[in-house]
């Protein structure tokens, strides 16, 4: 699936949903159900800065694609992570690079949500382009 | 003025009201005055329990906002002409409301800031940089704002003295006994804050001055938090700086006031440079202003200053010993209330305290707590209140914190407790 196929299906399940509590008892579930992240991964240069809660963001080549793992404290940011993971994950650096999030927005999030530096949904999207970047510049060193 | 379980008199209760004033709170009454807070959040009635953060602002703050700009807008103090003499009049109408509001002795110990913040930054620059050496001490507590932290720090690194600080139990009091044995010969400094932005706690400032004054030791109060649910008395307390915020204060943005001690003012150095703050300046030298011009370098923020007089007047009006006893009944309604809620945990339970609820549910991270009460239109703070000592105190990584103004109701602590069900349901 595409980027933006996966971007389309989430905005079609949101669809669904009539108010904020359904869309958060559905990113609650997300949240829930994403798998923790192992303990050696959980160190000080995955935690993602200004964030409310901790957030951990942990990239891994596989091929030449970049597979993303997260957690957190929080079980909504779980969520969101969860989200962006099932549209950035397992791509490859360029792709996830040049993505344009559109499901944020579409589904509401980004008006509800990333104003505020409070929530880190900004801050992960940021820190999955750079990881994606780094890779880019490093598989293209000689 | 609450424990968390049992009311215990405060400094402002029902018993201090001169003979005969009527009690009643019309809280409804109070209510149509603020405007903002007629209206649906994702499609529920607007519950604002934020308020330790920002107030809201009443419609004659307002008013007198637009009504400014609208009549009288001029820049102050120099102007020949009648807008000018008529702004710089209601500028200074401002300054002496707020002694009043504080009963400092004279108008000239009051100092207009940019707020809180600015406040201390300026007593740390000039009477901080004049009198803390190596070697010397400077004392804090552990429930200090990082903005009463921050600027001590910076002077302390930069003079090479050390930054003491007192401890607190468990319930979130200072550990008076302890900071006795702080203060030494070594003692440069005091600043501690009136009341806990994070707790709630309302901390014995008099003696803490009182102490501190033995030693020769000069002291500032952080009033942040004080300004709106306590009578502060500058003289009474013997505060030597006593800084707040107007905007905590049903008042407007970025202007505060710092409170000093004349002598200790006219002794202090100017904090910056700039018109205003000279009486005559060449290229050899300048000359400065006096008191309070000094401090007040630059066009100052005249419209909001002059809606803060409106401000005081407003809370002036309905009586503060009115006002808090309507707080202390909504405190202990959400403490009862709150503490039914499985797994609940107050968190800071001082012998007296203003409206502030702060709490944490074992098992649920306050961010998920904030957002979800988001949903029901109930607008809390979550994470460490810039009080990240505080929270490392009690280890926690933050709480929810619920703060309550004159304008709340119990009917909305209700809609808190039925959200925080609603939390646990999704959440646990």
């Amino acid at each position: 699936m595409t980027i933006n196929e996966a971007q389309d299906q989430i905005v079609d399940e949101f669809a669904l949903f009539d108010d904020w509590s359904d869309k958060y008892e559905y990113i609650i579930d997300l949240g829930k159900k994403l798998p923790p992240l192992d303990d050696r991964h959980k160190k000080e240069e995955n935690k993602i800065k200004g964030c409310q809660s901790t957030v951990w963001l942990h990239a891994e080549p596989k091929d030449d694609h970049l597979l993303f793992e997260a957690d957190s404290e929080a079980v909504i940011v779980k969520g969101l992570a969860s989200l962006l993971i099932r549209v950035l994950s397992d791509h490859s650096p360029e792709e996830i690079a040049r993505a344009n999030l559109s499901f944020i927005d579409r589904i509401g999030m980004g008006q509800h949500l990333a104003q505020t530096r409070s929530n880190g949904l900004a801050s992960m999207v940021k820190q999955m382009k750079l990881y994606a970047l780094a890779y880019q510049a490093k598989m293209s060193k000689p | 003025m609450l424990t968390a379980v049992q009311p215990t008199p405060g400094n402002l209760t029902a018993d201090r009201l001169p003979k005969g004033e009527d009690l009643a709170f019309d809280v409804d009454k109070v209510r149509a005055d603020f405007p903002i807070l007629d209206q649906t959040i994702h499609g529920k009635p607007l519950v604002y329990f934020d308020n330790a953060a920002t107030t809201q602002k009443p419609m004659a703050v307002i008013r007198a906002l637009s009504s400014y700009y609208e009549t009288i807008n001029a820049n102050i103090h120099r102007g020949i002409h009648t807008l000018a003499e008529k702004a710089t009049a209601e500028y200074e109408a401002t300054r002496e409301t707020v002694r009043q509001f504080i009963h400092a002795s004279l108008t000239e110990e009051v100092i207009f800031t940019r707020g809180t913040t600015e406040g201390i930054n300026l007593v740390a620059s000039t009477y901080g940089r004049q009198h803390v050496t190596r070697g010397g001490e400077v004392i804090i507590s552990t429930m200090e704002h990082h903005s009463n932290i921050v600027p001590w720090q910076m002077l302390c690194e930069e003079k090479g003295a050390t930054l003491r600080v007192m401890p607190i139990d468990e319930n979130g009091d200072i550990v008076f006994e302890e900071y006795e044995k702080l203060l030494s010969e070594k003692t440069q400094f005091v600043a501690v804050v009136h009341v806990s932005n994070s707790l709630g706690t309302i901390n014995p400032v008099k003696r803490i001055i009182a102490k501190a004054h033995e030693y020769g030791v000069k002291v500032l109060v952080d009033g942040a938090q004080a300004a709106a649910h306590l009578d502060v008395d500058v003289r009474d307390l013997d505060a030597d700086f006593y800084v707040f915020s107007s905007h905590k204060l049903y008042g407007p943005t970025g202007i505060g006031i710092l409170y000093g001690k004349k002598a200790l003012l006219e002794a202090m150095p100017p904090y910056q440079g700039g018109g205003e703050m000279i009486k005559e300046v060449s290229f050899e030298k300048t000359t400065y202003n006096e008191l309070p011009y000094k401090f007040e370098a630059g066009t100052p923020n005249i419209a909001d200053t002059i809606a803060l007089k409106t401000a005081i007047e407003y809370v002036t009006r309905l009586g503060k010993a009115r006002v808090a006893r309507h707080e202390n009944e909504l405190l202990r309604h959400a403490t009862e209330a709150l503490t039914e809620i499985p797994g609940l945990r107050i968190v800071g339970t001082a012998r007296e305290k203003i409206s502030v609820a702060s709490f944490v549910i074992e098992g649920i991270h306050p961010q998920d707590i904030g957002i979800i009460l988001d949903t029901q239109g109930v607008a809390v703070r979550t994470g460490h209140h810039c009080t990240q000592p505080l929270m490392k105190r009690f280890g926690l990584p933050g709480t929810t914190r619920a703060s309550f103004a004159m304008y709340n109701t119990k009917e909305e602590i209700n809609r808190l407790v039925t959200g925080l069900h609603k939390v646990l349901k999704m959440l646990s």
